[in-house]
């Protein structure tokens, strides 16, 4: 994988950056050191080998009109080394033979008097010779005196492979060292990322403060765009929470004025079909008042459930208030609203959001049940829960598609006739399952009646 | 061991085929022979002997044919004929760096040759067994009168002081036939102008020439001559019966050490048996100490004992003298101190 390819993860693709670079790096020391050492290791070796031809070069004079060569016994010992490598010789009159070995081939020299270096292959190993060259003059005749001295590469092999080893583990070592390096500058950056990650994820529902975690400064464009956002969305919350609020007072308020002025009119008109019009007024009126409200109540609920905000909430009061609340409605129906409770139970909820379910569920109770039928409300602990049970005597649930009621505006298929918007049942499941809870409904087995169950884990 | 060994020797002669001179030819058989050691030695047998006796007795089933040559045949054998050998032992250090140099060996490497100091190998393929001093033998009987000389200058007053006693009695190795010699001489040469003086009052007494230190040493205990310069120490030593009749002296100015060498030729054809003789060598020399057998071993505490003693270096150096100019100016100038007409 080509590591500039931006993978998942900026440590990983930090790392591998700084990686590749860190071997690349390593390579490229590598390599210098090696051919430095080489080089220089090539020039010693040619030095020496100058040095012999020259001492050699020099013990050679002309005596009596013949050369003379006396080879300096420094002319070879110099050449000693670690390894023991091999040496030969040559010293040639006009390019025949004086001494040495006869077969060993001279290095072509170019121009000048300077020595010449080349890197043959005689008697089946690799030889570095060195050929230096002087003119002398025989009887007033000028000759030409040619001296190669040729030395194996073992030395320089050998110290060559040592210098390779120590450069091999120079270079592991200074890519070790940068991709510690590496690994631990992938580990910083991404921390930095993920202290922001946390400190944004650890707040509450409610928190909408600015961000204010320390971070480096390319990462304060990210927070200053966080914080400008947070402060759009806690101002759209705002908006809508106000805007809920002011809905209700606005639709709510107005009917009620209408379906007052609607009764009064009622009271004075005594013309059969115009107090039937009247009527059906004043029901439409309560139809629209009480979806208004429930619409109200739906949106109040997704909205606090979405941040639920847990506090403990004892139940027996808060049913209790509800039931006295309602009971003059039931008692309009003839309806006795029943409430027992054998103990306190508390759960960790959200009030407004338990008030509203628990209100929507009674109030459905005393709607679709038939007058003069009793509603039974009991509060206990199940297991690790508690549950408000509502039952009543009314037409039941339609045998089919129970739980389908707990969907949006649904409304059974046997409720004609009685004004509902259908939210009732949805606010309370979606209170039960904001706060980790369940609703039930069912049908009572063996009689008449329904059965509604709202579970809540205790706190 | 003794029992399996059959000795014959053909003394100075040449067998059908080999175009080398050979001085002794000594074979030691093997009950169920599995390899042959071809040895070519420039070590007389009955010194060399214990070594291939105890050799075989670690390893069986290899019978060793033991050739001794001249230093300068064996480079005629190994270099001019190509004659197949297994193993070279020469006290000729330069011809021996001359064949490893000109890629006449094999490379051998074991624990044994690990062990050697640096300057006892050459290459993987020249190790030194042995170190033996060039002494000089004097008969007891003519410097019986005489303050014995330690020295080279010592020996030279000596000479001139008696010119009458000394004429025709002084014996020293022929340069011109012995490698042995000539690497002494160049190496005497080399360390002290002393050596030219001696060798210029040596003409001038009408010196005896020989190929070989066991005849000098011979003759110096006979009588035949008076003093032997440049004597292998070794062979004197063992030579205790004539002890009574010789003084051995390692010259205090200067004394030259010889590191007697072996080699594997590269036409060897058992390197891995020569390879064990080897190791037998380097073991042997190392650890039973000059007791047991003639040659002393190498050990760096005798080195550091004496400060005149000067080992011969390995290395390519010793390639100047076997230089054909060099060799033969070397051997003009010898010859013009050495023989004069008398």
């Amino acid at each position: 994988m080509w590591p500039f390819r931006a993978p998942g993860s900026i440590r990983l693709r930090l790392t591998l950056q700084l990686l590749t670079g860190a071997a690349v790096m390593a390579l490229v020391l590598f390599l210098i050191v090696y051919s430095f050492a080489r080089q220089i290791g090539a020039e010693s070796q040619d030095r020496i080998l100058s040095a012999s031809a020259t001492s050699i070069l020099d013990a050679t004079t002309v005596q009596s009109g013949n050369i003379s060569v006396d080879i300096p016994y420094s002319a070879f010992t110099m050449l000693d080394n670690s390894v023991d490598d091999r040496v030969f010789y040559r010293i040639t009159q006009d390019g025949d033979g004086l001494t040495g070995y006869d077969d060993l081939p001279s290095a072509r020299q170019d121009q000048g008097t300077g020595p010449a270096f080349d890197t043959v292959t005689y008697r089946g190993e690799e030889l570095r010779i060195a050929t230096l060259t002087r003119r002398v003059s025989v009887g007033g005749t000028p000759t030409r005196i040619d001296v190669t001295v040729g030395q194996t590469r073992d030395a320089q092999a050998d110290v060559l492979a040592r210098i390779l080893r120590m450069t091999v583990l120079l270079g592991f070592g200074f890519f070790a060292a940068s991709a510690l390096l590496a690994i631990l500058a992938g580990r910083s950056t991404a921390a930095s990322l993920s202290r922001l990650a946390e400190s944004v994820s650890r707040r509450g529902p409610q928190d909408l403060r600015p961000v204010v975690a320390e971070v480096p400064s390319e990462m304060r464009p990210l927070v200053t765009s966080l914080n400008s956002l947070i402060a759009r969305l806690s101002a759209a919350l705002t908006r809508t929470e106000d805007f809920i609020a002011e809905a209700a007072h606005r639709v709510r308020t107005p009917l009620a004025t209408v379906r007052a002025h609607g009764e009064n009119t009622l009271r004075r008109v005594s013309k059969e079909e115009n107090r039937v019009s009247l009527r059906e007024m004043i029901r439409a009126i309560d139809e629209s008042s009480r979806a208004a409200g429930q619409l109200l109540d739906h949106a109040m609920v997704s909205l606090r459930a979405d941040q639920l905000e847990l506090s403990p909430v004892a139940l027996r009061p808060l049913v209790a208030d509800l039931v006295d609340r309602l009971r003059p409605v039931a008692e309009l129906k003839d309806m006795d609203l029943r409430f027992e409770v054998s103990e306190e139970q508390e759960v960790m909820g959200d009030t407004i959001l338990i008030q509203n379910a628990v209100r929507n569920l009674l109030d459905n109770a005393i709607k679709y049940a038939p007058p003069e039928t009793p509603i039974d409300v009991s509060l206990t602990r199940e297991g690790a829960g508690a549950t408000l049970t509502i039952r009543d005597q009314g037409i039941g649930f339609p045998a089919t598609g129970a739980d389908a009621l707990t969907g949006r505006f649904a409304r059974g298929e046997n409720a004609t006739g009685v004004i509902g918007s259908g939210l009732g049942l949805t606010i309370a499941d979606e209170v039960a399952r904001a706060h980790g809870g369940t609703l039930t409904i069912a049908n009572i087995e063996g009689g008449p009646g329904a059965c509604v169950r709202l579970s809540l884990p205790l706190r | 061991m003794r029992a399996f060994i059959s000795s014959l020797a053909l003394i100075l002669s040449a067998l059908p085929g080999l175009a080398f001179e050979i001085e002794e030819h000594v074979q030691f058989p093997a009950a169920n022979q599995t390899d042959e050691l071809r040895v070519i030695s420039t070590a007389d047998a009955d010194l060399f002997t214990p070594f291939i006796t105890a050799f075989q007795a670690l390893n069986p089933g290899v019978a060793v044919d033991y050739y001794v040559v001249s230093s300068s045949e064996i480079m005629v054998a190994l270099q001019d004929e190509g004659e197949r050998f297994d193993l070279a032992i020469s006290s000729a250090m330069d011809l021996q760096i001359k064949l490893a140099n000109d890629g006449l060996a094999l490379p051998y490497r074991s624990g044994a040759t690990g062990s050697l100091p640096e300057w006892a190998r050459w290459r993987d393929r020249v190790f030194a067994f042995t170190q033996e001093p060039a002494t000089m033998v004097l008969s007891r009987a003519d410097f019986a009168d005489i303050d014995l000389p330690r020295t080279r200058q010592e020996l030279i007053t000596a000479l001139r002081d008696h010119p009458d006693r000394f004429r025709g009695r002084i014996g020293t190795y022929d340069v011109r036939e012995s490698g042995l010699g000539y690497l002494f001489a160049t190496q005497d040469g080399r360390t002290s102008e002393t050596y030219w003086r001696l060798a210029q009052v040596m003409g001038g007494l009408q010196t005896q020439l020989y190929r070989g230190s066991s005849d000098m040493i011979e003759d110096v205990a006979s009588g035949r001559i008076a003093v032997a310069y440049n004597v292998l120490g070794s062979y004197a030593q063992v030579r205790e019966d004539l002890h009574d009749r010789i003084h051995i002296i390692a010259p205090e100015d200067f004394t030259t050490v010889m590191m007697r060498t072996v080699l594997i030729p590269a036409n060897a054809e058992t390197p891995e048996a020569a390879g064990r003789f080897i190791d037998h060598l380097i073991e042997t020399a190392w650890t039973e100490g000059g007791g047991r057998f003639a040659f002393p071993g190498i050990t760096p505490a005798r080195l550091s004992e004496n400060a005149s003693l000067r080992p011969i270096q390995l290395g390519p150096g010793l390639l100047v003298y076997l230089d054909r100019l060099k060799r033969r100016q070397f051997i003009e100038e010898w010859e013009a101190a050495m023989v004069q007409p008398g």
